[in-house]
This record gives C-alpha cells, structure tokens and sequence, in this order.
C-alpha cells in the first residue's frame, strides 16, 4: 500500500496518478479535522516547517501554516524583505542556513521557474514548492482536484475549461497535468498572445470562444490576469479583456445548471469575473480555500512521514 | 473461534455492557478502524435487540495518534474518522478486535479526548491476546487467547472481509 515516493514536492509531472489519488484520498480524512473542536492531531509533532517566500502570498502561505500547525509541526516564516536576502545573500545559502537549525521541511515561493528544484540539490531537507514563476503550483492544483472531485463526485470524464491567462499561470500549468493525469478533458481558452505555443502538445484543447466554453463545460476555471508578470504589452487593454473574455451573470447563464465556477484566487474582481460572479451559488471559490488546508496537510503529512532510506 | 463463538461473545459482551451501564442513559461506541468498527456496529444491533434502544456509533481512525508514524515502513493510509455525535459527558465504549501491546488503545485515548471530556471510556475487544507493553486493560473481553509474541492473531470477519468469521492464530512468517 505505500504508494507515496517522494521526498519533495516541486509539481505534478512527477507525482503518479496513484500518488495524487492518495493525496486526495488523505485530504479526506484530514477536511474532517479542520471540522472539531480541538483543530489539531499529533501526526507531525516535533517536526519543523519553514515558509520561505520570495513572493507575497496570503492564502497560500496562510494555508500551509495552518496545515502546519493542524498537524501539531512548529512552523516559521521567512519573507525575502525581512531577511539577510535583503543584504545580498543567496537562496541556497539562506536555506542551508536554516538547514543548519535542523529543519524538517521547506515550503518555498519564488518568482522564477525551478527555484525549488535547486534548493532541493543543496538541502537534505524536504522541498515543497508553494509556486515558483510560471512553472507549477502543485498544492493549488491538488486542491482544485479535491473540490472538483468533492463537488461533482469525479474528475474522469469532467469537461474543465481554464479561461484566462494561460501564459503567465503556474496554476494552469498544474491542473493540466493533474487534470489530465486523472482523465478530466481540458479546453483551455484566453487572448492569444497570453495562450502559450504548441500547449496543443500536453493534451489539451485550445479556443479562443469564451461562450463555446461557457456552454459545454462542466467545470469554469478562471485565472487572474497577471499584470506584474506582464512585462509587455499582451493585451490593448483591461477593458477590452473585461469585454472578450471576462464573465457576468448574464454570459454565465449559458451555462449547464450544475456548472461550478473556480478561481485560484486573488480575484481582479470586475476583470476576470464580476463580483456577483465570484459571490454567487456556482462559485465554489471559498470551498477552494477551504478545501486548501485539507489538502496541504495531505502533503505535508505524506512527506514528513515518510521513510528516509537508511543508510 | 469459529462463527457461533465470535456471534456468543459478541451477544455477551453487548449484555455485559447494558448491565454495567444499567442500560443504555448516556452510552454511545467507537470502534476503532477497521475491524473494531464491525464488531461496534454488531454491538449496537444486539443493544438494539435487548433493549429497543438506539445507540450511536462513531468510528476512529487512530493512524494520526499513532507512536511509530515515523518508524514503521509502510506509510499507513488515513482514513476518514467519523463522530457525528458530542461525546462529552457520555460514556464511550471503545471497541477494537484485537488487544496486543495496549499502544493503539493508548493512540484512541489520546484521539477520543481531542474529541470531547467523557463521562468515562471503557473498553471492549474480541480478543485479548496479552504481551501488553502499557498500563491498559480491557472491561469487556470475549476470549482471552495465549499467543507467544512470534505469533499472528488474524480476525476474519463477515461484513470487512467477505468471509465467515473466524478467530486463528498463526506464525508470522
């Protein structure tokens, strides 16, 4: 039965399909927890977890301390404008630094792609990637996979479309793998210049038919337009976006009746989708956030009991 | 044991309950997965039987409580703990198929606390086949069984394996 091999976390390309069924399965038993009186089982006790993160971050952050903390570990936080990085010093040297203090894990956000998988060559300690760059977002996606499933009772054969900016989005870039590693059909959709070349390849569709999409789904992701990675001018402007692709109640009601509409979160609320949107009975947005804990200390638990090969 | 010998300790453990509780006022059962939670489920279908009175059943998953989480070689998979129900004030009769060492009992202690602060926590077990390694003891026993710690205590039950039930002792392999 022990089906979990990995010592660290960096995105869902290389998790099994088995792997990512356990941490759904895992996050189950553990949505309950976050439910009782005393929050808290002893599954991690001692343990230690540090949160670095280079790149600002609420709910993510929030979450994993808190899946942290359920899961009675000792947790810290490290944010890159209180820290010796601020007088020059490098990652590597500021997590083998904290290595150093005997730290079990570390939860790792960082604005370029593959930060993770460095840290991971210099520390013994376990590296979960909390999002790095455009690359991956592992937990979100597991998260995302959790309430598709919690919600619709399955994820083979679901119909989700990913609507937004596909190019800048390590979240989009997560669910793709999980999505289709678990047999969902994915149609992503957005501008063209923010739709990256060839994404044909991974196995999923692309269109640039808002409303195409809107019908004939059964899942609505929407991601946030991502304007402080935009560094040039990919769309004429926020309105003209708002226009082609954003989503108000009246687009919405194409929509089949049991359609649930997600976002990663933070919304640009009147940009991606309007507040009545993201507020209203199909958005299953706060579920995302709650279901998020549940799923992270799936992770966390998964990783930090697992058998280190003894030498 | 075979079939009739597991059915006649369960239906004697179920009496011995009532009677230590004086019915059933405040009595509610957890089993411990997974065997532990068909044994409380046929516990609270005799109560019923006996006393046309319905006894709420929760079930623990101990896995997050245990003390070798980090040692043992097979990850354990967790699953789903489930009391719908306040256990405060109440007395919980813990059930599990099998006492040994008295270290998963002390892991469901620890779990049923985080849950509530009951009136009182007994203990029921099918079998009890000593080597304790902790200070714990069962109220309710339906076999006492001498075993040499090199040996396996295997309970087969209907509803969790798809067979008859059965009680046998083996050597580990």
């Amino acid at each position: 039965m022990n089906r979990w091999t990995q010592h660290n976390l960096f995105d869902l390309e290389s998790l099994s399909r088995d792997e990512i069924e356990l941490v759904l399965e895992t996050a189950k038993s553990f949505k309950e927890v976050s439910t009782r009186d005393v929050k808290k089982v002893p599954a991690l006790r001692g343990k230690t977890v540090v949160m670095l993160f280079f790149e600002p971050s609420t709910r993510t952050r929030v979450s994993f301390e808190l899946a942290a903390k359920r899961l009675s570990a000792d947790t810290l936080n490290i944010t890159a404008s209180a820290s010796s990085l601020s007088k020059g010093e490098s990652i590597v040297d500021t997590a083998k630094n904290i290595e150093a203090m005997n730290v079990d894990m570390i939860v790792v956000r960082h604005k370029s792609s593959g930060v993770p998988n460095i840290l991971a060559k210099h520390v013994k300690s376990a590296v979960i990637n909390a999002g790095d760059g455009c690359r991956a977002h592992p937990t979100q996606a597991l998260l995302d996979l959790f309430t598709i499933q919690e919600k619709l009772g399955r994820i083979k054969g679901v119909r989700v479309g990913i609507i937004g900016d596909v190019l800048h989005s390590r979240v989009a870039r997560s669910n793709i793998f999980g999505l289709t590693k678990l047999g969902a059909e994915v149609t992503l959709c957005g501008p063209s210049t923010l739709m990256p070349v060839q994404i044909e390849s991974l196995g999923v569709n692309v269109t640039y038919d808002v409303d195409q999409v809107i019908r004939s789904h059964d899942v609505l992701m929407f991601l946030r337009l991502q304007r402080e990675r935009q560094e040039e001018n990919f769309l004429p402007s926020i309105r003209e976006y708002t226009r082609v692709f954003g989503v108000d109640e009246q687009r919405l009601s194409q929509a089949r009746k049991d359609v649930i509409v997600m976002h990663p979160g933070p919304t640009n609320r009147g940009v991606e989708l309007t507040a009545e949107v993201a507020d209203g009975e199909r958005s299953v947005i706060l579920d995302q956030v709650t279901n998020g804990v549940a799923v992270r200390m799936a992770v966390l638990y998964l990783i930090g009991t697992m058998k280190k090969d003894s030498n | 044991m075979d079939a009739e010998h597991v059915r006649r300790a369960v239906t004697r453990i179920a009496h011995e309950i009532l009677e230590k509780n004086r019915g059933t006022e405040d009595l509610c059962i957890v089993g411990i997965r997974k065997r532990g939670v068909v044994l409380a489920e046929r516990i609270r279908r005799v109560i019923k039987d006996i006393e046309h009175a319905d006894v709420p059943v929760g079930i623990l998953d101990i896995t997050l409580y245990r003390d070798d989480l980090t040692m043992i070689a097979n990850q354990p998979v967790v699953h789903e703990t489930l009391i719908d129900f306040d256990i405060t004030a109440k007395k919980v009769v813990l059930v599990d198929d099998v006492l040994f060492t008295g270290r998963t009992i002390r892991a469901a202690l620890d779990a049923l606390i985080d849950f509530g602060r009951p009136a009182g926590i007994q203990l029921a077990v099918l079998v009890d086949r000593g080597h304790r390694e902790l200070p714990i003891r069962a109220d309710y026993v339906g076999k006492n069984v001498p075993t040499a710690i090199s040996q396996d205590v295997k309970v087969i039950l209907f509803e969790s394996d798809d067979q008859d039930d059965q009680v046998v002792v083996e050597e580990r392999d």
